[in-house]
């Protein structure tokens, strides 16, 4: 019999040894897809145990995003608090239990949370979990300064638009405010009350900077000037002859102002066109530089990819031209594309307004585009820097001269041209403007991208805002422009 | 585990911890005077799973964990008495082998009588007396056990012949049990018996054809009962897919949900739980049971799915290092019925520990999903009076068998 005992012995231990097979199968190899599987609410409690980091300001003290501590059932989790409220939320998001995670909260979840792959993470929350210790998570500090963002968001107050300041020279985001915004210590409860609002343009939980598109109007003649500039087929005083239209494919394109009788200017430079943002100048340059040349400029500038930015993917979007809401790269720009309303930025543009100030910054910076950056640095529980964030080139854009070039005739453009409300007293402010048609009744989008000082840029904004009855990029966006870049050089 | 709950180590865990060392060397100084010679690392085994599983229970439930330890302290008491009484010589219980058999058919039937039956879980396995409850399954487990070897012994010679005569009371006490077993919609139970059947009937025989003969029957007559009864048709159709991309009809609500919302609910989150676990765990008292609410995320936690609360706080390491010690167990176990020296003891020592492994097998093989899932005890570490005094009992028939047995080697 001892021969069949030690078979079914055998047999016993096969399946207790298959047992550890199926947990080691679990445990390790299934491990990654069960944590990502929506209805696993231990992965979601979990990450609520965790002490997730703390988010700052620039300055190194404003707190962004914090958290309470509450005892349920025993376990001891922390919510998230917002106390500065909506100022940031487009930027920082929210982290909570009922929603999906947004902003800066949902794509640095893993220092947040500490499980990041940083070598000093790993060892300190791996000690934590072994000594049984709440893991606590890494703190942000952001690059934006807290008085320009409160600034921005409350010119923008009770309009619909975006303001984005960018540092030229390394690309930091001094301020992001988009409106209306939200307040994200409501989302976990008061879900409907958070993203409510009376504005007609909706959207609250939108981030327009990142991910509103718009008819970048007369803004983008800086693309179209570059190309003209950029591949010297064209200097600052290249002769045209404006006649108040422009004529494409046979019929006359209109210069801006009262259909009828519109502005007309004779005999002027690129310069003058400018400055003055004529429209038929453009539309010739256009027609003679082609699509295809001012669309790869566009490209160089990053329109056609998304901008790098550090918030999540799925809220930013790429500008270019759009086809029935789909980016749309044509084959053949020659034939898809009308050059000349694409120069003066009609045709079927839509921009970010964070790509408008990456080109503004690229302009500023003497043709170097800079990455944008919204993180400074990277900090253990402790305090101490993990990693500090360095400003990093994207490319060139432009020759240094083109972009000297540009400069002086932005500075005309506020001097004497259609900007002059920019004006900062005893500084010289380099910028366009832009005023886009919507197509209903005489309502504009309105643009006004800037950077100041011109001859040794601190700053660079973009500011659009929506829905402005008679309204011009130089009589709503520039003032508030103005009042930013104002108060962050004086 | 006290100490993470409470940050101090507080008198009332002393108090538990002493009670048990003091228990566990009760039951030690019984062991050594009834069966002096017995197998050394059974009973610190048995003590070992049960303080793992009892800490487990105090982590999830503490009330669970008092009457758990009342139970045990019965169990203990159980196991005491029956060392005690069969200390001489516990073949004498082959000679009621035939009363063992009715007796644990009639305990299995118990749970069907209209009086005392309780429904729980969607199978009958339950007898209440007031407000006592147990599952008198885990005793007859014992008792089939004692049967099958003591029959198989005297009939074994005959019994591979194959001759009708020799098998008909074997084949009578077994469609009996394997019927009631369907009545009382316990898959666990069967599958385990069944195992235990053409085990002990390969060790008593050698012949190999009855098992492949008794596993074709059994895949015959599980696609039968796979074919006509809906409640094994839902557990194999959660085993196969747990999870469901669109929404099928739930039976529990009558309306559409995702599988993993409804019937395969339990499952689906117990792999949670182990995943969760990886490679460490989270350590003990620091896993996750409850959502935020504080609603508890996997039903009958402390029972049948004990080992996925385990594997969560002790992680692979841990939950590996519990499944080795069964491992050792049975080692243990095949040993005492290797060195035995009669056909009885063998039977007995073999059955007792194949049952040991098979049940631990179907009920983590079936949280693992290696097997469909029925639910059954992890043994010594479930919360279950029923379950402990059974398996102590067990204990103790291994414990006699290797007290004789090396009794006799040292002779």
């Amino acid at each position: 019999m001892n021969r069949q005992v030690s078979h079914i012995g055998v047999a016993a231990l096969v399946l207790l040894a298959a047992l550890i097979v199926g947990t080691t199968y679990w445990q390790t190899w299934a491990n990654a897809g069960l944590a990502n599987r929506q209805d696993n609410e231990i992965r979601l409690v979990a990450q609520f145990s965790i002490k997730r980091g703390k988010i700052y300001a620039a300055d190194g003290r404003t707190l962004l995003a914090t958290n309470v501590k509450k005892t349920i059932a025993g376990q001891t989790l922390y919510f998230r608090r917002y106390p500065t409220g909506p100022l940031f939320a487009d930027v920082v998001g929210y982290s909570t239990q009922s929603r999906n995670r947004t902003g800066l909260e949902r794509s640095y979840n893993d220092f947040l949370t500490g499980s990041n792959a940083n070598l000093d993470t790993v060892f300190r929350s791996t000690l934590d979990k072994l000594r049984g210790a709440t893991v606590t998570g890494n703190d942000l500090v952001l690059t934006i300064r807290p008085g320009l963002q409160a600034l921005a968001l409350r010119l923008l107050r009770g309009k619909c638009g975006a303001v984005v300041a960018l540092e030229p020279s390394t690309g930091r985001v001094l301020a992001m405010a988009s409106s209306p915004t939200y307040n994200p210590n409501l989302i976990e409860r008061h879900f409907a009350r958070a993203s409510h609002t009376t504005a007609p343009c909706g959207a609250a939980l939108l981030n327009r900077v990142t991910a509103g598109k718009y008819q970048p109007g007369s803004t983008f003649k800086l693309v179209t000037a570059s190309a003209a500039l950029d591949t010297g087929r064209f200097t600052p005083s290249s002769p045209f002859y404006d006649p108040g239209y422009c004529v494409e494919y046979g019929k006359q394109v209109r210069n801006a102002g009262n259909p009828e009788a519109p502005e007309t200017f004779g005999s002027v430079d690129l310069s003058t066109g400018f400055e003055h943002s004529i429209n038929s100048v453009f539309c010739n340059v256009g027609k003679a530089l082609g699509a295809a040349t001012v669309l790869r400029y566009a490209e160089r500038y990053g329109l056609y990819s998304l901008p790098p930015l550090e918030t999540p993917e799925n809220e930013r979007v790429a500008s270019g031209l759009y086809d029935h809401g789909v980016l749309f790269r044509p084959k053949n720009p020659a034939t898809q594309v009308d050059p000349g309303r694409l120069a003066f930025g009609q045709e079927r543009l839509q921009v970010t307004p964070l790509q408008m100030a990456m080109i503004t910054a690229a302009v500023a910076n003497h043709g170097v585009e800079m990455r944008p950056q919204l993180i400074e640095r990277i900090l253990s529980p402790g305090g101490q820097t993990v990693t500090h964030l360095k400003p990093e080139a994207l490319g060139r854009p432009i020759k240094r001269q083109t972009a000297d070039e540009l400069t002086r005739m932005m500075e005309l453009v506020v001097q004497g041209g259609t900007g002059t409300a920019a004006q900062i007293p005893g500084m010289q402010v380099a910028g366009k403007t832009g005023t886009a048609e919507t197509g209903r009744g005489n309502i504009n989008t309105t643009w006004f991208t800037a950077f100041a000082p011109a001859d040794r840029p601190k700053i660079a904004i973009t500011v659009v805002v929506e829905n402005q009855a008679g309204g011009f990029g130089g009589t709503v966006a520039a003032p508030i422009a103005k009042q930013v870049m104002e108060a962050l050089l004086r | 585990m006290y100490i993470a709950r409470q940050d101090v180590v507080s008198t009332a865990s002393l108090t538990y911890a002493g009670f048990f060392f003091g228990l566990y060397l009760a039951a030690h100084l019984v062991a050594r005077y009834t069966a002096p010679f017995a197998d050394p690392y059974l009973l610190p085994i048995a003590g070992l799973l049960t303080a793992i599983g009892l800490t487990e229970i105090y982590r999830l439930n503490p009330n669970d964990a008092f009457k758990q330890g009342t139970w045990i302290v019965v169990a203990v008491a159980l196991f005491a008495l029956a060392l005690f009484l069969l200390r001489y010589d516990y073949r004498r219980l082959e000679t009621y082998k035939y009363l063992f058999g009715i007796t644990a058919i009639g305990l299995l039937v118990l749970p069907v009588l209209p009086v005392f039956g309780l429904t729980v879980n969607g199978a009958r396995l339950w007898v209440h007396v007031g407000a006592l409850r147990f599952q008198p399954g885990e005793l007859a487990k014992i008792m089939l056990i004692v049967f099958l070897a003591g029959y198989m012994r005297e009939k074994r010679e005959v019994l591979a012949q194959g001759r009708p005569k020799d098998w008909g009371p074997l084949l009578v006490i077994w469609v009996l049990a394997m019927l009631v077993l369907l009545e009382t919609r316990d898959l666990g139970g069967g599958l385990l018996y069944f195992g235990i059947f053409l085990a002990m009937l390969y060790v008593a025989t050698a012949r190999i054809a009855y098992v492949a003969a008794g596993l074709g029957l059994f895949i015959i007559g599980s696609i039968g009962v796979w074919k006509v009864t809906p409640h094994v048709q839902e557990r194999v159709t959660i085993w196969i897919h747990p999870w469901t991309q669109h929404k099928v009809y739930c039976p529990l609500s009558g309306h559409p949900a995702l599988r993993q919302d409804c019937q395969s609910y339990q499952l689906v989150k117990s792999l949670y739980s182990i995943g969760h676990g990886g490679y460490a765990g989270a350590g003990l008292g620091r896993g996750t049971f409850t959502t935020i609410d504080g609603h508890q995320i996997i039903p009958s936690l402390n029972t049948d799915f004990i080992y996925s609360a385990l594997a969560q706080e002790l992680g692979l390491i841990g939950a590996a290092a519990l499944l080795l010690v069964y491992m050792i167990f049975v080692l243990r176990g095949m040993r005492i019925a290797l060195l035995a020296q009669d056909g009885f003891s063998k039977l007995l020592a073999a059955g007792l520990t194949f049952g040991f492994a098979l049940q631990t097998f179907i009920i983590v093989g079936g949280i693992l999903r290696i097997i469909p899932l029925t639910g059954i005890t992890l043994p010594f570490v479930s919360y279950g009076g029923s379950s402990v005094v059974a398996n102590f009992l067990l204990l103790a028939g291994l414990l006699l068998v290797s007290n004789r047995a090396n009794r006799e080697a040292l002779r």
